[in-house]
């Protein structure tokens, strides 16, 4: 299929997406670029000076990035073992036969559909209320200190909420996977000895590479931008504790109005985003091919 | 070691019976070929004595031991699929070495029964190949590999040559051939095809509906055959059948016929008829004849004949060669 016409003709397709990609995509990004090399207040009434990369060097250094840097890392790190495990774990369930399979399956992924913000506001007044919440009678009922969720345990509490909301679609994405697993192949291996554990370690994991490796890619892209969970629940507290690099932006601009600067920590933001790209394609992107 | 007993063995899906009282002994060594239309349920009783699917009735016995209720791995039996079920994402070495990775057998071990079973297959230079890359007569080869190192009692294979392309059946026919003479083990190996049954079989089984209609030696079968489902589906081109008063002369209720037991002639003879088509193939002529009163019929003729459509032809039967068949399809003894 890839004669010179048909490759013509591709071209030729593809242009007017690629065309508004870049015009929505680049403007702003040129937009952002050139605010970040201002001064650009909006509380101090002050004419937009030329600066450089002083707001680079002003947000890099600032200590409140390492810490958001960490915090990102560490969110992202935790939701995709959480929901990539998580999800295997689910996927092997439900691969199950099992009665009531449908309304089951349709439970597990009913999280995926609601939007971020209610779900976040769920868990803050239904779930992890200090007062009244669900997880407070389970710790009462069991005679259990009760702790204080998004107080005593923040950054925990936020990879609870945002790992609850992408286990359902890596639980999916992985059960396709699974049921596109020959049962012949199935069958040789339990003639070839091969019990429950190592046919899930020889052959059910490496058929799921694949799935795994797109489930982790897609999240990562979404897990460097979580937002509304933290501002809905803990608003990056207490003190930083929960501040990742998109809310340190946001802090920044909107809280501080300092346009120049958040516009600098937002191009950080996305050599961040590129750089755990390059590195993730380099390191799992290889199961795609062939 | 490898004999295996089937008593009563049926199988049931829902309310469906699917095999209905088998009941076959096949001795250790033996190349048993079960063959029979599609959807007779041959697979179905490959996988009852592999131990992939639970009998609703009646035992298997393998080696003299009840093997009923032992599970797949536990009955020392290795299975060649018709998709080769190679593992994709291993190489052609660990495909083979996966059941004696599972035993847990010692490196040492798994190298020289992998390096002996790649000598054997010819697969040496493709050890570190995955399967993707290797074309369907490897493929089927390293699934081969892959139970020959377990040292089964017995090798099942279901239709393990349907994906080939004709020569390459041919060829992997005649491997497979060898090597049962090399290692002398039971096989029962699955084919619809009756000329795979015919040309490899000790025994064939001819299954029809989920019962054995016949079980014997390959010219046994084409010789003798017990039934009318036996006589119509052994041999090709398939037997004459012919009914009425042909049949009732010999006291039967239908007698069947050979092509290769007709003699044709152009000037007299018990049936006559119109040619058709006579197909001239050199070796052979397979002559379409139109017999008056009782309808089509295949006669093949040795080299070459002198026939052509719309000549009028006599047909004799060579009366000690001829299949009497009773009102039940059964065979009248002579
Ligand atoms: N798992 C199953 N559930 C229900 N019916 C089945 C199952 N496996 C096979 N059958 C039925 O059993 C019959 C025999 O199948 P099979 O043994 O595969 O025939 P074949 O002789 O072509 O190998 C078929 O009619 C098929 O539809
Ligand atoms: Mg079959």
């Amino acid at each position: 299929m890839a004669t010179r016409q048909t490759m013509t003709a591709g071209r030729i397709l593809v242009a007017p997406s690629v065309i508004l990609l870049f015009a929505f995509m680049l403007a702003p990004l040129v937009r952002t670029l050139y605010f970040s090399t201002l001064h650009y207040n909006l509380l101090d009434g002050s004419v937009p000076q030329f600066l450089g990369f002083q707001n680079y060097v002003d947000f890099l250094s600032d200590p409140n990035f390492i810490d958001s840097l960490v915090n990102t890392l560490i969110l992202v790190l935790s939701v995709l073992v959480i929901s990539v495990g998580g999800g295997i774990f689910v996927a092997l369930l439900m691969d199950q036969q099992v009665v009531g399979l449908n309304i089951l399956r349709l439970m597990v992924i009913a999280p995926f559909f609601v939007m971020p913000t209610v779900s976040a506001l769920v868990w803050k007044n239904l779930l992890m209320n200090p007062e009244s919440g669900f997880f407070l009678w389970i710790t009462r009922s069991l005679h259990l200190p009760a702790p204080i969720w998004f107080t005593n345990w923040p950054m925990l509490s936020v990879i609870f909420i945002v790992s609850w909301e992408w286990l359902p679609f890596a639980s999916l994405i992985l059960l396709t996977s699974l049921q596109s697993l020959d049962l012949e192949q199935q069958e040789a291996a339990v003639l070839d000895g091969a019990g429950a554990i190592p046919y899930f370690f020889y052959i059910v994991l490496p058929h799921m590479a694949r799935a795994i490796t797109v489930v982790i890619l897609i999240e990562t892209i979404f897990l460097l931008g979580v937002f509304a969970e933290i501002l809905v629940t803990t608003n990056g507290g207490p003190g930083d504790a929960t501040t990742n690099i998109t809310f340190l932006v946001y802090k920044q601009a909107l809280l501080d109005f300092d346009v120049g600067g958040a516009s600098a920590g937002g191009i950080v933001a996305v050599v961040i985003a590129n750089i755990a790209a390059i590195f993730l394609m380099r390191i799992v992107g290889k199961n795609l091919e062939a | 070691m490898g004999s295996i007993e089937l008593q009563q063995v049926r199988k049931s899906f829902g309310s469906v019976n699917i095999i209905k009282g088998v009941d076959l002994q096949i001795k250790d060594g033996e190349f048993v070929v079960f063959v029979g239309p599609s959807g007779c349920g041959k697979s179905t009783l490959l996988r009852l004595i592999a131990g992939l699917e639970d009998v609703t009735g009646g035992k298997i016995v393998i080696d003299g031991k009840d093997a009923t209720e032992r599970g797949p791995a536990q009955r020392g039996l290795a299975m060649v699929f018709q998709s080769y079920a190679l593992y994709p994402h291993m190489s052609v070495r660990n495909n083979i070495a996966f059941p004696l990775k599972m035993a847990k057998a010692s490196k040492e071990v798994i190298d020289a029964k992998v390096a002996r079973a790649a000598g054997t297959l010819n697969l040496t230079d493709y050890l570190d190949r995955r399967p993707g890359q290797l074309s369907g007569g490897q493929r089927q080869r390293v699934a081969i590999g892959r139970a020959i190192v377990r040292e089964p009692s017995a090798f099942l294979f279901d239709e393990p040559l349907s994906n080939l392309d004709a020569a390459l059946r041919v060829q992997m026919r005649l491997e497979i051939g060898e090597l049962h003479k090399t290692l002398k083990t039971t096989m029962i190996y699955v084919t619809h095809d009756q000329v795979e049954a015919m040309t490899m079989a000790d025994k064939i089984v001819v299954l029809d509906l989920g019962a054995i209609a016949q079980v014997g030696a390959p010219l046994d079968l084409y010789n003798r055959p017990d039934n009318l489902f036996v006589a119509k589906f052994i041999g090709s081109p398939t037997m004459n059948i012919v009914k009425g008063p042909s049949a009732d002369k010999r006291g039967a209720d239908c007698v069947g016929i050979r092509p290769e037991h007709t003699d044709i002639s152009t000037t007299a003879g018990e049936w006559p008829g119109t040619v058709r088509i006579a197909e001239h193939l050199g070796s052979e002529t397979f002559v379409y004849v139109d017999v008056d009163g009782i309808g089509p019929f295949t006669v093949r003729v040795d080299g070459e004949a002198p026939l052509h459509a719309s000549d009028r032809v006599f047909l004799t039967p060579r009366e000690s060669r001829l299949h009497r068949f009773n009102a039940a399809g059964a065979r009248i003894a002579a």
